[in-house]
């Protein structure tokens, strides 16, 4: 049986007296791929970040590896990429390789000082992203699709065990789109990363995740794609054409 | 007289030696600040040290031991209102800076005047450093860019991505308030080089100017330094040559390279745009 990486108990989330989060509880085993979807506003960048232990829950537990996750100590073993326009300054004076070499600051003890090791760590993430040639830019200088690109190499560039990612194929074209889900794929595969994904893409994270999640403040629908499919209380939920369109991807 | 000439003066090369360190403890903070959009948190903390003198004068006690706490906690009291009287960073800062501002004067009428002139310490004299307050800066300056080049990666990471770097597990609620902290420090000795109206030029130019050339943080970082030490130079050396005053001399010859360096780049990217 594989071990859990995510567990979340009766989890409670309310901003100011706003329930976000409505008593969730589900669990993701290592080397899962969950597809986390919902419409907008139904709280599932809260739920990341909660899981992160961003945010301190109203109630309820949120475990990684077993450990409580606001007291996590091994952050390395998590990469997360939030939502691109919620942080990122243009004008930030970055290299691209310094924007990734952030990826690595969790894995450093005081005084955290990076070495050539880091470096071939930095080539591997940027040659995955097929980047490798904009090493030296300035992060800012780069068109939307390749600034998403050089984060999803800073989510990678530490080899997590699990990764959480919002939203992460927003500014891409469709081929690099369908090419990240292809790196997503392979190491989810190859090198038994879990990956929790935020998306609006329902019908491409069907042919890639094991297992959607679909919520609206409270689970709405938590399994397989199979299961998904078969579900008539889904198919009471989104109608038969849009639960077709989801699976007949999938398939 | 040349300018080696002035240099042989004692309070010259107090003036040069506090300044530098100074300066560079400014640009340092001040590309963090900037990056941050916190570029007034200096401004603010400088009308507070202007009440904070006042209190001082009052007490005749010499400015420096009652402005530090007294600032310092302010820049905490900034920190505290943002996370928790939900309030944006420049709302926090106008109701310190307001509140700086109103109790000098209220301070200074209540004593009836002072016998030193409150209102010099608004523009400064880098000329007049005695050389215990030359130690002051040299010491402060010292702890504050060592604690700064030992958590580089940290303080990098948070003003790049604060969100990122708390999922990476720094402590960003640390490194905030040791950043507010050394603005406090800092603004405090910087209100004899350039006095507390004129703090926030030496945060924000050297920065600004930096910007504009900089290929990474860590050249930003540099490129800040270098402007900041190479226009107190020019600064002073103006001031002298011409008789002028020394603080605002030091911030016009700052404006008059951030416009040059805003020029060469304009026109550089004109050059490039055109090959």
């Amino acid at each position: 049986m594989r071990a859990e990486a995510i567990r979340v108990e009766n989890l409670v989330f309310k901003y100011n007296r706003l329930e976000v989060l409505s008593d969730l509880s589900f669990s993701v085993n290592a080397g899962d791929y969950v597809g986390l979807v919902g419409p907008n506003g139904s709280g599932k960048s809260t739920l990341i970040k909660a899981i992160l232990g961003l945010l301190s829950p109203s109630s309820g537990r949120v475990s990684l590896f077993g450990h409580a996750a606001s007291d996590m100590k091994d952050r390395e073993r998590v990469g997360y990429l939030p939502q691109k326009m919620s942080f990122f300054n243009p004008n930030f004076p970055a290299t691209v390789r310094e924007t990734v070499a952030l990826g690595l600051v969790s894995t450093k003890k005081f005084p955290k000082r990076m070495g050539s090791g880091d470096e071939e760590a930095i080539d591997r993430a940027l040659e995955m992203l097929h980047i490798s040639d904009l090493k030296r830019e300035m992060i800012g200088a780069l068109s939307g699709g390749q600034q998403q690109r050089v984060f999803i190499a800073r989510a990678l560039v530490n080899e997590p065990e699990v990764l959480l990612l919002d939203e992460p194929t927003t500014a891409l074209d469709p081929e690099t789109r369908d090419g990240f889900f292809e790196l997503l794929g392979s190491l989810n595969t190859q090198k038994r990363v879990t990956v929790m994904l935020v998306t609006h893409d329902l019908g491409t994270i069907g042919k890639f995740a094991q297992k959607l999640l679909y919520m609206d403040k409270r689970i709405i629908f938590y399994g397989g794609f199979d299961d998904f499919c078969r579900s008539e209380e889904m198919t009471r939920f989104f109608g038969s054409s849009s639960q077709h369109l989801i699976c007949h991807r999938h398939e | 007289m040349s300018i080696m000439d002035f240099l042989e003066y004692g309070f010259i090369q107090r003036a040069v030696i506090a300044g530098a360190f100074i300066s560079v403890l400014c640009s340092t903070l001040g590309v963090l600040l900037v990056l941050r959009r916190l570029s007034l948190i200096g401004d603010g903390l400088a009308h507070v040290t202007f009440g904070s003198v006042a209190v001082a004068l009052l007490f005749k006690v010499y400015p420096l031991y009652i402005s530090l706490p007294i600032v310092m906690a302010s820049s905490f009291g900034i920190l505290k209102l943002m996370a928790r009287a939900r309030i944006g960073g420049d709302a926090a800062i106008g109701i310190l800076s307001a509140v700086g501002i109103a109790g000098g004067v209220l301070v200074a009428s209540l004593a009836g005047g002072f016998n030193v002139d409150l209102f010099s310490f608004l523009f400064g004299n880098i000329l007049s450093i005695s050389m215990e307050e030359v130690y002051t800066s040299i010491i402060l300056s010292l702890i504050v860019l060592a604690v700064i080049v030992f958590n580089y990666h940290d303080i990098f990471s948070i003003t790049f991505d604060e969100e990122f770097a708390k999922a990476c597990g720094i402590n960003t609620n640390r490194i905030n308030y040791m950043i507010v902290l050394f603005t406090a420090v800092t603004v405090v000795l910087t209100m004899k080089v350039v006095g507390i109206m004129l703090t926030s030029a030496l945060l924000i130019f050297p920065a600004v100017t930096a910007f504009q050339f900089a290929r990474s943080f860590r050249n930003a970082l540099i490129i800040a330094a270098v402007v900041a030490l190479v226009s107190l130079v020019c600064g002073i050396v103006l001031s002298l040559l011409m008789n002028l005053p020394t603080g605002a001399s030091i911030v016009i010859v700052h404006f008059a390279v951030f416009i040059a360096a805003f020029m060469l780049r304009n026109a550089v990217s004109r050059e490039k745009a055109r090959c």
